[in-house]
């Protein structure tokens, strides 16, 4: 057996397998050491994955030994990488925080289930990413839903449990549009495979159903990213669910359900389809733009720390979608950039409101919703942490040095391309919003006197602030070396525009 | 429910025949309907049925909490363990052809085993479902 041709499926066997394991331990520390080193193989196999394909080959493995369109295909091209690379970082840096934050919100005898929770959660965002099975992508989209809705539900406010169940709605809709997209296809081209479900639809992308199925899919897809006016469950879930939990999901969750529109946009439908001949991507212009500025906006005005960045994901969303609408290796370059650059980012800053709840329980405080009367002067207690908070918030502005700028050139890029300068315009503008939300962060954390009777706050123990450093830093790496980013995002989308139609 | 002489007696003969109906389907499954999910739902019906008549109380003697989760990881595990299988004996993931010398012994085996991991689950999590919410409000652990 050789290790190598066997990457794609350890890649999401041994997440998969670390969660039973935890649960048969019956113990948080067994069952941390499990998860935490399935996450940190599936790193190792991402990396590999990404070296292999680096010279734009493509990955195919066919599980069961049965081939491809009738057997189940596991499918690693560029962009597919690229994804696996940002999920399985994303969880190697945030489980070994969660060792320290879940002490304080979740109670000892439910750790255990904690990380059998999240080890499903990865496999499931992995899984999705990796398949090129239509049906098999609605399995692991389930196995990385039902497990969010439990890992939200674990926060420690009670209305965590409402967010949940508000999620699992709104979840459970967007994933019966989803099946029933899959099984309009399946039922007009007779396979799942997505590759063949490509070379079938070319004779039928008239038919009625096609159009119905790349409705349902968009729409059911587009509830899952949150993409604005569907993105109603995203504000509540992000702000109950316990501090790691909310980083995880605000950098992966939301970014591999537009890993999937991208996938059935250009890998199955094509562009042609889905761009030229439909007003597909007026929709989504429309809607980014409504979701920049609508959700940066209402981001303005929330009190709790927490919420306030979890509209401006909503709001940071309506980037990425943008440089879908345009339909150009550049516009889509820009939202593959985005969607890592903006994962790393928004995952830092979670980490560190997350150090700041955590401190806040420390001096026996019941609530601790980082709401900004408590933050005033915050900044002489925690320094390095809302250090790094003020540097996520500057990726978020897209200001130079931070990777918000990179992925903001790239859209300003696509847009100057198309000759649209009211979107560069617009871009720059939205962005406006986010300076004034930063700044609210700043104003109150470094220019405003601590009140009185303030509980007395220390710095996060080093157990949660290496792990969000390690992110700061890297925000600030990807905005200076973009040579993996944008080198890995440019041949990700040239290979996806050259493949369809 | 000690009164209940009727259903304790009749509870008493059906729930060894439920059981046994359980592993019928589970082992015909290859030949008819069945397998390992209808299999492991009537397995738990038939012991969420004594928990029905004799109090969940004796249930929980019976089956605990405990071998109930264990059931629900280790089912995942055999399922996932065939495959690793597979892998170590120079296949693909889940690759039944080469569990055995003969290919379709080999597939005999293979989903016999899978079978057997979705039926530990199954039952394991219709247990755990009954156990929870049959628990709801007696006990404030």
């Amino acid at each position: 057996m050789s290790l190598v041709t066997h990457l794609p499926i350890l890649q999401v066997v041994v997440p998969l397998m670390s969660a039973p394991l935890a649960v048969l331990l019956r113990h948080g520390g067994l069952a941390f050491a499990i998860v935490t080193a399935a996450a940190w193989a599936a790193f190792a196999c991402a990396i590999a994955l990404w070296l292999q394909v680096s010279d734009g080959s493509v990955i195919s493995y066919a599980i069961g030994n049965w081939p491809p369109p009738w057997g189940i295909e596991y499918r690693v091209d560029r962009l597919t990488s690229f994804v696996l690379l940002l999920v399985s970082g994303m969880a190697s840096i945030v489980l070994p925080y969660s060792r320290g934050s879940i002490a304080k919100e979740i109670a000892p005898e439910l750790h255990y289930l904690y990380y059998a929770m999240f080890g499903l959660c990865l496999t499931g965002l992995l899984g999705i990413v990796m398949t090129g099975d239509a049906f098999n992508l609605f399995v692991f989209l389930e196995i990385s839903s039902l497990s969010t809705y439990v890992l939200i539900a674990l926060g420690r406010d009670r209305r965590a449990l409402a967010a949940s169940f508000q999620y699992l709605i709104m979840g459970s809709i967007g994933a019966t549009f989803i099946v029933i997209g899959i099984g309009f296809l399946y039922l007009m081209t007779g396979t799942l495979n997505l590759a063949d479900m490509a070379v079938r639809i070319g004779a039928i992308e008239n038919s009625r159903p096609v159009l119905a199925a790349l409705a349902f899919l968009t729409v059911g897809i587009c509830l899952k990213v949150a993409l604005f006016p569907l993105h109603q469950w995203l504000p509540n879930a992000y702000t109950y669910a316990p501090s790691a939990v909310t980083a995880f999901l605000a950098a992966t969750a939301t970014k591999v359900l537009v890993y999937a529109l991208i996938r059935f946009y250009f890998s199955v439908f094509g562009e042609s389809m889905v761009f030229e001949r439909l007003p597909l991507p007026q929709i989504m212009l429309w809607l980014s733009l409504f979701a920049m500025f609508g959700a940066n906006f209402v981001a303005i005005f929330q009190d709790n720390l927490k919420r306030l960045f979890a509209y401006s994901s909503v709001g940071q969303i309506g980037y990425i979608t943008l440089g879908l609408s345009f339909d150009s290796v550049h516009g889509l370059t820009a939202s593959i950039v985005h969607l890592f650059n903006h994962g790393i980012a928004k995952g830092a800053i979670f980490l560190l409101i997350g150090g700041i709840v955590v401190a806040g329980y420390k001096s026996g405080g019941v609530s601790s919703a980082p709401t900004f009367d408590r933050l005033a002067g915050l900044s002489r207690r925690m320094p390095l942490t809302c250090f790094g908070i003020v540097i996520g918030g500057l990726s978020l502005i897209g200001v130079p040095g931070t990777a918000g700028f990179v992925s903001k050139w790239y859209l300003i890029l696509a847009a100057m391309e198309k000759g649209q300068w009211w979107l560069v315009a617009a871009i720059l503008l939205s962005s406006l919003l986010a300076v004034v939300y930063v700044w609210r962060f700043v104003e109150a954390a470094y220019f405003r006197e601590p009140s009185a009777g303030q509980e007395a706050r220390e710095e996060a123990p080093p157990g949660l602030l290496i792990p969000a450093w390690v992110l700061v830093v890297a925000v600030v790496w990807f905005g200076l070396d973009t040579s993996l980013t944008v080198g890995t995002a440019l041949d990700a989308a040239q290979q996806l525009m050259s493949n369809s139609r | 429910m000690m009164h209940d002489l009727v259903l304790r007696v009749v509870a008493k003969l059906l729930i060894p025949f439920i059981l046994l109906f359980a592993l019928y389907v589970q082992f015909h499954g290859d030949f008819g309907p069945g397998g390992g999910f209808q299999a492991g739902t009537i397995f738990a019906a038939g012991i969420i049925f004594y928990g029905l008549i004799f109090g969940v109380d004796h249930t929980r003697s019976v089956v605990p909490d405990c071998v109930v989760e264990t059931m629900l990881a280790a089912g995942v595990l055999i399922y996932a363990g065939v495959g690793v299988a597979g892998l170590l004996l120079g296949g693909n993931y889940l690759d039944y052809f080469v569990l055995d010398h003969n290919p379709v012994h080999g597939q005999h085996r293979g989903i016999f085993w899978v079978e057997i991991g979705v039926f530990v689950t199954v039952a394991g999590v219709m247990l755990k479902i009954f156990y929870m919410f049959a628990s709801r409000g007696r006990t404030e652990e």
